[in-house]
């Protein structure tokens, strides 16, 4: 097999954040189907990834997909405990906003709409960005996302104050941190990887 | 043995940030299980071990944080003391704040904040060689200005002999380590802001 960059000469592009299903088209040839051993199978998680170009290409390194799924799940999927849904999926939308991931955002804003019910604060978030009004709670969240996006990574006490203040556990705190930090491993796949399609998933 | 995150975190047993790391226990272990696969591979595959310890080296001193620089710093030196300083040095000057970077044309563009990326000196390709630096140059880019990625920066990659499987892992190593990265930052922050206020 030669290794050549794809190229999707139709695709436009989405050029704004939104909540609307988009696509993910890769730049560099995906396993196929008939190429999967139980290696990559167990890296994939689930069949149904089998479907998805994003994972097929991931499955290149079977065992670090697999990792980096697992650790995935537990950051956002395990809700013993910590700290709601909604806001870590607010957290992960606010990363994706600032790192610039149209794909990334789409998905986790359509969540955090989902579980929070609040879509106008979720739609504010992409259409303006991080420093945009949220309420006292979801400010201080946001804060604390967009600070430890920066690098150097500039989350500071002042942060933690606001969190506090706000109420949030040594445990919500430590979600919050997770659900942030992962998705600087995901923006960057998912940026450098393919490109968006407004075309629907 | 205790995982690299909670030692360059310097979590204490017990704390209300270790308690709480430990009820995300699978989270825990597979980002250690991930630094193992990545960085102490068995295999190392399509990305030779100096590879994947001088990106490393290079992606954790552009994010500045004394802890995790100084581990993957002696992680290098361990492994190719020679190529070492000079990775090293260009991490240095390849520093900078992040993150920056274009979006697509149209609406978003007032939010633009372009800059030159990060390009070795025909001396410095020689030194360190074709492939790594060309995987230093894509490192720069991931780290810092993600938003800027492209085909061209991959073509940049084969041009430079790498493979696809080289460049998905390659990939998630920066990308894991911008990761790891910051869970340390934000576990260190939080330790020490507690500490700091009576209960």
């Amino acid at each position: 097999m030669t290794d050549t960059v794809l190229s999707h000469p139709g695709n436009h592009e989405p050029d704004r954040f939104t909540t609307d299903n988009l696509g993910w088209l890769p730049w560099l040839p995906p396993l196929a189907e008939e190429e999967l051993t139980q290696r990559h199978r167990d890296g994939l998680a689930d069949p149904s990834r089998a479907k998805s170009p994003y994972f097929m290409l991931l499955a290149h390194d079977p065992e670090v997909l697999g990792a980096r799924t697992r650790v995935d799940r537990d950051i956002f999927y395990n809700t013993q405990g910590g700290l709601p849904r909604a806001d870590r999926e607010l957290a992960a939308t606010a990363v994706s906003r600032v790192n610039g991931c149209i794909f990334c955002a789409s998905v986790h804003s359509r969540f955090a709409a989902r579980h929070s019910r609040r879509e106008t604060d979720v739609q504010a978030l992409l259409d303006h960005g991080p420093t945009v009004p949220l309420g006292e709670r979801w400010g201080a969240i946001v804060r604390s996302a967009t600070a430890l996006t920066a690098t150097p990574p500039a989350l500071a006490p002042e942060n933690v104050d606001d969190l506090n203040r706000e109420g949030l556990t040594a445990e919500e705190q430590v979600d919050l941190v997770l659900a942030s930090a992962f998705f600087h491993w995901a923006n960057r796949l998912m940026l450098s990887l393919g490109e968006p399609t407004a075309a629907g998933a | 043995m205790t995982d690299l995150i909670t030692r360059l975190s310097g979590l204490s047993v017990g704390s209300p940030e270790d308690r709480a790391f430990a009820n995300r226990a699978e989270a825990r272990r597979q980002s250690e299980d991930s630094y193992l696969l990545l960085l102490h591979p068995a295999d190392s595959g399509p990305v030779s071990l100096v590879e994947r310890r001088a990106v490393a080296a290079f992606v954790a001193v552009l994010h500045q944080q004394p802890e995790t620089a100084a581990h993957y710093r002696a992680l290098l030196e361990g492994t190719d003391s020679v190529l070492a300083p000079t990775v090293l040095r260009l991490a240095e000057s390849a520093r900078g704040p992040g993150p920056w970077g274009r979006y697509p044309s149209g609406p978003l563009s007032h939010e633009d904040q372009p800059g030159a990326p990060f390009r070795l000196t025909r001396e410095q390709r020689d030194a360190i060689g074709l492939r790594l630096a060309a995987a230093l140059e894509h490192a720069h880019l991931l780290t810092l200005h993600p938003r800027d990625a492209s085909r061209d920066a991959l073509q940049a990659l084969l041009d430079a002999g790498w493979t696809t499987p080289g460049i998905v892992t390659l990939s998630q190593l920066v990308a894991f380590l911008a990761f790891q990265i910051r869970v340390v930052a934000g576990l260190t922050v939080l330790q020490a802001a507690r500490s700091a206020v009576p209960a």
